[in-house]
């Protein structure tokens, strides 16, 4: 194959597939080139029957195929037909192993060893990666497979599951859920324990293990494949088992290394990081594009318009508009001055410090994630203590910050340019003051996800953002009196450090003056009394540790460990007892914080000597309540089994309050002293369900809750990140009778969540699609959380971490 | 050593949940209020010296009537509330307190209404059955107040299903280890994993006694033969008595919800009782008047 054609596309997913066929309309010489023996893999291996939605939905399609939301099969089929009828050149079974060569004259080594040479690429290959495939001899056999659709289809059966990571686990669990189905499901871990898996699966995993429905063989990797058996390598040497079927779940390789490969730079380390890339999507080897998801567009619309669009640029049509213009122009319109799209961009790009890196078309993106609003000077922009975790950047203007709660007309300015609202998208807490317009602004506000995004892409922005947000959490711990020239010197010397859980800050005994603040996550403070570590206090983000040894001297007096994956900043001893000796006020706050703190302490030792087994027990709660989550809660439901009589009202309660699915697993969960932490959300204060969300789908809303908004498009992985399991996906039922219809006349199943023959038996027309459901705090429901007003006893409570972790609550017991 | 962030006020909306128990609810609050009725009631019992002697028909009796009534429609108004999540700041923990003492208080204010005159009559049939009600709400408060705890401790962090599906594995394990077994064990252990798990007697499952429990018999069988030092028989053994101890779990499970069920069973029928009679009470109170 000498031929140099004009452009080879790499992926037929809708990304590939739309370019392809822009490619074929416009008569340019293409090929597409996919590895599957189909077309649109990641859609493909999307499980069947699945309802695919077409968000959002005010993006116009600008394509060659067509897409609306519907079955994947029906869009599948239609892509397929429509490229075979635009006469698509389509090479399938043709993996691409690596791309070599120059713009004009590229090289592509496919698997097989075949070449294609083109003047152009494209790569779409999305995110997906592939599988790790199974290496020991046999492990090519019929019988192994990567994926499993549906645990359902197979009776009778042994079946080895490889791999204990979250897909291991939940295929085998799926596999042996229902004992009518007879299998016998076996599954390998390579070590003794599991070190990058949700608790509650490796839980899951133990209680099924330890009733014998699934065979946990730890320390054991497989040897050989043969027709009806599997030879294991254990500990203690060479076993032979039964076996009909594998299903190897070893986690994929990400794509990232092999698009390294190809010369192109990634805009930085971090894991969320995406290729660099010119507005008309040229990556940094030039004559490689890069489009679709692996670009960081993961809805499908994006993808096709990319596709469309990276074909025209190539085709030399400079002047496109992309598609989302008229979303833009939509935005910009409320904004005063009437200028063009193109306009307000160059304005945003010159005058936002954190923006000045950005390429057009990553400017673009961001301010489809974003909004422009204007204020009228004096106007809030927002109030203290009110949840948010959006950033704020100014365009025109300047603001006044509120820094003392008693003395409103107290403020530091914010000038054009900075930022601000930076505070809760760091520590996830509520807004620490009010902010007001100083004169009439423009301000571009960034969701938390697209803040993110932005300062995992463009390091000058996740550096100034790094340095404002060190100084503000400064001049709000150490309050009123102090200016930034005051803190300058400590801004330059702090130092960002991230803990692990359990790792400790500070030891008891410890020498040291350094003072850290804890940034994002939570700190446990513990003091070892009578041998025994007992539990101090628990220290939310925005609390600082370490004074009492600054100003009194002498060695720590108590040990402040990490309760989960958090940051803290390290400020120099020597810095900040300079500040203090500059700023007596500050000295004299820093001495009333340290008395309270002294008293608990004192209150903790007492109590030790007469109730040493109330000490340990609060101690172990706390304990057992930050491993289970509450560290990083901001609000999380409680049982006290002491009360509970499982009546389960608080499960019908949230049903019936939110289209009758219940977002709480109420007998499900940990329990410890009689408290029972529920499978139901705890609201972490940075949502591991957020991070990998195609549509931005899930929010925090006005009461600090975690919500989940209509634009989900039911991909589940916010199902798969939560660690808590407390998403799942469900459709909506149909309709119940009324309460007391059903109470006198017996009609419909009555309070709480139908059941599933229920619902089939009335469902009415099609199913509605499946959708991520979790508990929203009842928000917007007047009263507040409905599984807390329905619990008869007053066994359900919610409660936030730092009130629940109290030395309070232990007076109160006694 | 710390400072944290000074908690503030949450906005409005959010009602931090107190944690106390329905029986200790806002301090006691519903019990000093239905203490209070009780005095009052008693006070103008006392005072109001009906003669010749005191009865419901009196103008006091007429207000306690009354009352006792309306309270009556109240409280069996809570079946309607606990399921009715409509929006609001209600808890439906403060209307259980309330209607544990209120309840209560209506022993006094029902019985001073009779002005202690009993009969054969539908009137006495309403007290009666009144009492039934209050009775097994009595005994209900009791079990709410006092068995949780167990229930806890017993399922030892374990769902019902859990539990359920523990014993399907044990069994599934049974049936491959019974195979060598010769016919006469095989039919015991069959005898076991055969039983239903859940008793269909009532007895049973309240008192958690169940003397022909087949796993028992089934272990003691293999007790009395597994002696010869049959490897294989020893297994089985083992895991009937394995089975045998998640059985009994699952039995205190079902006994204690059981407990803390069986009464509603009475409470509520007696209640729709209660309000029939009560209707035809105060018709024919009104029919002969
Ligand atoms: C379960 C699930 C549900 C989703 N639901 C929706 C939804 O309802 N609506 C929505 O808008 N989005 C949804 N998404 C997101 C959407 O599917 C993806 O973002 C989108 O498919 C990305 O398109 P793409 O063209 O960039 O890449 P992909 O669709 O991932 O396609 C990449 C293609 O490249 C091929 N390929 C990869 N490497 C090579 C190689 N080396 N050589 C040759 N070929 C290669 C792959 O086989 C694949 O066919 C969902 C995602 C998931 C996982
Ligand atoms: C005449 C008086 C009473 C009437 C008419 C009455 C009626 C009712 C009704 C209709 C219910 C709802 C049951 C359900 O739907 O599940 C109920 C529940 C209950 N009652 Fe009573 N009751 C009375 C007195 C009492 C008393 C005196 C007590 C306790 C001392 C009591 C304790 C309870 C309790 C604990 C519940 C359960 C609450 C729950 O689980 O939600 N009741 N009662
Ligand atoms: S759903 Fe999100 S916020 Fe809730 S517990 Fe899971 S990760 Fe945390
Ligand atoms: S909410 Fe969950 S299921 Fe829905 S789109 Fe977002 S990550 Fe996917
Ligand atoms: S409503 Fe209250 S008592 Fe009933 S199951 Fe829920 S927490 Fe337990």
């Amino acid at each position: 194959m000498a031929e140099l054609i004009r452009v080879a596309i790499v992926g037929s997913g809708p990304a590939g597939l739309s370019a392809a066929a822009r490619a074929a309309a416009l008569g340019l010489s293409h090929v597409l080139i996919e590895k599957a023996d189909h077309l649109s893999n990641t859609i493909f291996k999307y499980q069947k029957g699945k309802h695919v939605m077409a968000t959002p939905s005010q993006l116009v399609l600008r394509a060659e195929l067509g897409f609306d939301a519907g079955k994947r099969e029906t869009i599948l089929g239609l892509w397929d037909r429509q490229i075979a009828e635009a006469a698509v050149t389509v090479r399938l079974n043709a993996e691409v192993a690596s791309i070599t060569g120059e713009k004009g004259n590229f090289t592509i080594l496919l698997k097989d060893g075949g070449e294609i040479h083109a003047e152009a690429v494209i790569l779409a290959i999305g995110t997906q990666g592939n599988p790790n495939l199974m290496r020991c001899p046999g492990g090519d056999r019929p019988h192994v497979q990567y994926q499993l659709d549906d645990p359902g289809e197979y009776i009778d059966e042994h079946i080895t599951v490889i791999g204990s990571g979250d897909a291991g686990i939940e295929n085998a669990l799926g596999l042996a859920a229902d004992p009518a189905q007879g299998n016998v499901v076996t599954i390998l871990n390579r070590s003794a324990d599991f070190a990058r898996t949700k608790e509650a699966n490796v839980q899951l995993l133990n209680e099924a293990a330890a009733a014998g429905r699934i065979s946990l063989r730890l320390e054991t990797t497989p040897a050989e494949v043969r027709e009806g058996e599997l030879v294991l390598d254990t500990r203690d040497g060479q076993e032979t088992i039964r076996c009909d079927r594998i299903i190897a779940r070893m986690g994929s390789n990400a794509p990232r290394a092999f698009v390294e490969a190809c010369g192109i730079e990634f805009t930085s380390p971090e894991r969320e990081a995406f290729p660099l890339l010119s507005p008309v999507f040229e990556s940094s080897t030039p004559g490689i594009h890069v489009i679709g998801a692996l670009a960081g567009y993961p809805l499908i619309k994006h993808c096709m318009n990319q596709g469309y669009d990276v074909i025209e640029f190539l085709n030399g049509n400079t002047a496109l508009k992309p598609a989302d213009e008229p979303i833009l122009a939509a935005k910009f319109a409320a904004l005063p001055g009437k200028r063009s799209v193109d306009d307000w961009l160059g304005r945003f790009g010159a005058n936002i410090d954190i923006f000045r890196e950005l390429s057009v078309l990553q400017l673009r993106e961001l301010m489809l994630d974003g909004a422009v609003k204007s204020f009228a000077a004096g106007e809030v922009v927002f109030e203290r203590n009110t949840p948010g975790s959006s950033l704020f950047a100014l365009e025109t203007g300047s603001v006044l910050v509120e820094v003392d709660r008693g003395d409103p007309s107290r403020t530091v300015a914010i000038g054009q340019g900075s930022i601000f609202g930076e505070v809760g998208l760091i520590s996830g807490r509520r807004r620490g003051s009010t902010i007001r317009a100083a004169e009439a602004i423009i301000v571009v506000e960034l969701s938390r996800n697209a803040a993110l995004k932005l300062i995992a892409t463009s390091p000058g922005a996740a550096r100034a953002v790094t340095r404002i947000s060190i100084e503000r959490q400064l001049l709000q711990i150490f309050g009123s009196g102090l200016t930034g020239e005051d803190v300058a010197e400590l801004v330059e010397s702090a130092e960002v450090q991230t803990m692990r859980a359990g790792e400790v800050v500070l030891a008891e005994g410890d020498e040291g003056t350094d003072i850290y603040i804890v940034r994002r996550g939570s700190m446990i403070v513990e003091k070892a009394i009578g041998g025994r570590q007992v539990f101090l206090s628990y220290l939310p983000a925005g609390s600082y540790v370490g004074e009492m040894a600054l100003i009194d001297g002498g060695p720590r007096t108590a040990t402040v460990k990490a309760a989960i994956k958090s940051e803290v900043i390290r400020l120099p001893g020597d810095a900040f007892a300079r500040l203090l000796q500059r700023k007596p006020e500050l000295l004299g706050k820093a001495r009333t914080d340290m008395a309270a703190r002294r008293d608990v302490n004192a209150f903790i030792e007492s109590r030790k000597e007469n109730f040493s087994g109330a000490v340990d027990m609060y101690s172990e709660t706390a304990q057992f309540l930050v491993d289970n989550g509450i560290g990083e809660a901001t609000d999380v439901l409680l049982i006290d089994e002491t009360l509970c009589i499982g009546c389960d009202n608080c499960e019908k309660a949230c049903a019936d309050s939110h289209d009758g699915l219940s977002r709480l697993d109420r007998e499900a969960g940990r329990t410890y002293a009689h408290i029972h932490v529920p499978t139901s959300c705890r609201h972490c204060e940075h949502p591991h369900c957020m991070a990998d969300c195609p549509p931005d789908a899930i929010r925090r809303g006005p009461d600090g809750e975690v919500f989940i908004d209509d634009t989900c498009i039911g991909c589940g992985n916010c199902q798969r990140n939560c660690p808590y399991d407390v998403i799942r996906m469900d459709s909506v039922p149909p309709e119940k009778p009324s309460l007391l219809s059903w109470m006198f006349l017996g009609l419909g199943p009555g309070p709480g969540e139908p059941s599933k023959a229920w619902r089939k038996r009335n469902a009415k027309g099609a199913e509605q699609p499946k959708k991520a459901i979790k508990c929203d705090m009842c928000s917007g429901i007047d009263g507040g959380p409905a599984c807390v007003r329905a619990c008869p006893t007053g066994a359900a409570i919610r409660v936030s971490p730092e009130a629940f972790l109290s030395v309070a609550r232990m007076e109160a017991q006694d | 050593m710390a400072s944290a962030p000074r908690s503030e006020a949450l906005p409005a909306r959010r009602i931090a949940s107190d944690h106390e128990g329905f029986l200790r609810h806002a301090r006691f609050r519903w019990l000093k209020i239905g203490l209070a009725a009780c005095f009052i009631a008693l006070l103008g019992y006392v005072a109001a010296d009906v003669q010749p002697r005191p009865y419901g028909g009196s103008w006091y009796g007429y207000t306690l009537g009354t009352i006792g009534a309306l309270l009556i429609v109240w409280l069996a108004l809570l079946g309607i509330r606990k399921r009715a999540m409509t929006p609001g700041r209600w808890s439906l923990k403060a209307w259980t307190s309330a209607h544990v003492y209120l309840g209560l208080a209506l022993i006094v204010i029902a019985t001073l209404h009779t002005g202690f005159q009993f009969g054969w009559n539908v009137h006495t049939l309403a007290y009666a059955l009144m009492m039934l009600v209050i009775l097994s709400g009595i005994y209900g408060a009791v079990v709410y107040a006092t068995l949780p705890a167990a229930l806890s401790n017993n399922r030892d962090q374990l769902t019902l299903g859990e539990m359920i599906a523990g014993i399907r594995a044990i069994d599934r394990q049974l049936v491959d280890a019974t195979q060598p077994l010769p016919q006469e064990f095989a039919q015991l252990v069959l005898g076991a994993t055969g039983e239903e798990i859940f008793s269909r007697s009532l007895w049973r499952r309240l008192s958690g006694k169940y003397p022909d429990c087949a796993t028992q018999m089934a272990i003691a069988g293999f007790h009395s033969a597994s002696g010869a030092g049959d490897a294989a028989a020893g297994r089985v053994e083992a895991l009937l008595i394995r089975r045998k101890g998640q059985l009994d779990r699952l039995r205190r499970h079902t006994r204690l919800k059981g407990l803390l069920e069986v009464w509603l069973y009475l409470h509520i029928p007696a209640t729709i009782a209660l309000l029939a009679a009560l209707t035809a009470h105060i018709v024919s109170v009104f029919y002969y008047w």
